[in-house]
């Protein structure tokens, strides 16, 4: 067991955001959280991260209480965040972006190598690290934010809807990279609207509606619940038939 | 034909002070989000540590900048610590808001205090040299104008390198862009913040030592400073913080020529009119980006 949120609740002023949360992501493990638009998925990550504090609950990694640690030490516990829209530093070059995410101690021990890995996964990065990031497509963008966050070496990897924006062969190798530091041992934790392409990727789900999750089941359980289906995959019961 | 010349001259020396003052307002404009009106008593506090130097233990002027570069580095770090630093929390509108107000109310009791420290009087760094230069065609270029406009060169040179070319620079120009994306990369903002406020003064402690061997100053110039500081950052756009450098010979040449055909009286108003001129035609500025 690697990351495990308890009971977790958040809120902006009066209004909760995130009603007593509790879930898991087993190490090696990609898990999915799937909801609709304000359902408190970005919320979530944020509280995980601690740029958002919790007003209740705990989040802990290996067992050990991570929401009393400053924010910008979190990467030191292994924990990277791609986060929502991308954030990458516009006005920065594609090999600033990767400096600056090499900027923990955590990514300085292993600097060399993890450049290496990133420039391996994304070839493109390379070609156009002189580039402003500001530059980029969506697709390059996302890219760089993914390896922004991997040249730290991260044990969990938390995504904010990586294929947000994205044309469809763009998603497909977005996740199909996703699928790929996975494999390399990497925990993924990813947020995702395209609930079929993360259901299809992720070995275990949540979903949360309203702040409260509201399902949890085996990614492949659920891309057959008929719940589900409707809800989140786009079909209509009747049309199906 | 010569006197123009030499008052254009004059007006590029001067400009580059103004240059590099505003960069510091700049920085820490770009960096902290927030506006420190106090940054022209910055200004006036490097001209007398300029002044009580040479004074009290003789050494020169320029020289003396190996003093006074860290000392009013740390005094932006107290500062920052002291007063700056509790806003930096605040959200982005109400930070801004907040840091006129503090910067405001701290402008005063510099000033207040230089006055009944050092008194009103006026001073000023007369060294040995400072009458002499050369010539060239009838323009005189004075040794010690000189020396001011290739130390603030080398200033800016300094600055961006720090800022383009090291790990902490590289985290400065992140934090501005981002903060919270800097976070998630292990960079403590807090701590750069206090860094960039104390090089933000530091960099109006060179435009003060610079501003001795050029003029005469009195307690109250921090807030002509402070103006003129913000006139070039806003000439230059908020974004671009070593276009102020540029702004900056850009103003110290419009002055020259307000002084020559309008005379040196109205000196102020032409650079505000071309603050407002700039911000009607160009609101982000001559080298911000739309
Ligand atoms: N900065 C904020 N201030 C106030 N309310 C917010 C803020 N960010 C999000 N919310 C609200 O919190 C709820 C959850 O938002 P969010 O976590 O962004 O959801 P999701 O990522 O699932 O779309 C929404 O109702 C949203 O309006
Ligand atoms: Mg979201």
């Amino acid at each position: 067991m690697m990351l495990e949120i308890q009971e977790l609740s958040a809120s902006y002023g009066d209004l909760p955001a995130l009603r007593q949360v509790s879930l898991k992501a087993d190490a090696g493990k990609i898990v999915a959280l799937i909801g609709p638009n304000g359902a408190g998925k970005t919320t979530l990550l944020r509280t995980i991260v601690g740029l958002h504090r919790p007003t209740a609950g705990a989040v802990l990694l290996d067992g050990k209480p991570l929401h009393h640690i400053p924010a910008h030490q979190i990467i030191e516990h292994g924990i990277a965040l791609v986060p929502e829209g991308r954030r990458l530093f516009g006005g920065m070059t594609v090999l600033e972006n990767l400096q600056v995410g090499a900027y923990s101690e955590r990514a300085r021990k292993v600097q060399a190598q993890a450049f290496k890995q990133v420039f391996e996964i994304f070839p493109v990065l390379a070609e156009r690290r002189d580039s402003l990031a500001r530059t980029l497509s969506g697709g390059m963008q996302q890219m760089l934010a993914i390896g922004r966050a991997l040249v730290a070496s991260p044990r969990i990897l938390l995504l904010d809807e990586p294929s947000l924006g994205l044309a469809p062969i763009m998603v497909q190798n977005i996740f199909t990279v996703v699928q790929r530091i996975n494999r390399d041992g990497t925990t993924v934790f990813l947020v995702e609207q395209n609930a079929r392409t993360a259901l299809e990727l992720a070995h275990d789900a949540y979903i949360l509606e309203q702040g409260r999750i509201v399902g949890h089941n085996s990614a492949a359980a659920m891309l057959k619940d008929e719940q589900v289906r409707q809800a989140y995959l786009g079909y209509g019961g009747k049309a199906e038939g | 034909m010569q006197t123009i010349i030499q008052n254009l001259v004059f007006g590029l020396f001067v400009g580059s002070i103004y240059g590099i003052g505003a960069l510091g307002l700049s920085l820490v404009f770009g960096v902290l989000k927030l506006l420190n009106v106090a940054h022209g008593e910055f200004v006036m506090i490097g001209a007398y540590a300029c002044y009580w130097i040479f004074v009290g233990l003789g050494i020169d002027p320029f020289l003396s900048l190996v003093i006074v570069l860290p000392l009013m580095f740390g005094l932006g770090l107290i500062f920052n610590t002291l007063l700056f630093e509790p806003l930096t929390r605040l959200e982005t509108e109400t930070k801004i808001r907040n840091s006129l107000l503090v910067s405001f109310g701290l402008g005063l009791v510099l000033q207040n205090g230089a006055q009944l420290w050092w008194t009103g009087d006026e001073r000023s760094v007369q060294t040995s040299y400072a009458g002499l230069g050369f010539n060239i065609g009838g323009v005189v270029f004075p040794y010690t104008r000189l020396a001011t406009f290739a130390l603030t060169l080398i200033a800016i040179f300094a600055l961006w390198f720090l800022l383009q070319h090291t790990r902490l620079g590289k985290a400065i120009r992140a934090t501005a862009e981002d903060w919270e994306a800097a976070t998630q990369a292990g960079i403590n903002i807090r701590w750069i913040y206090l860094v960039t406020f104390g090089l933000g003064v530091a960099c109006a402690g060179i435009a003060g030592v610079l501003l001795a061997v050029t003029f005469g100053f009195q307690p109250n110039i921090g807030f002509v400073w402070t103006l003129k500081a913000l006139i070039v950052v806003v000439l230059a756009g908020t974004g671009s913080v070593f276009g102020a450098f540029p702004a900056g010979l850009l103003l110290g040449l419009a002055e020259a020529v307000s002084g020559l055909t309008i005379g040196a009286d109205y000196r102020e108003v032409v650079g505000l009119l071309l603050f407002l001129t700039v911000l009607l035609v160009r609101p982000q500025g001559l080298f911000g980006k739309e």
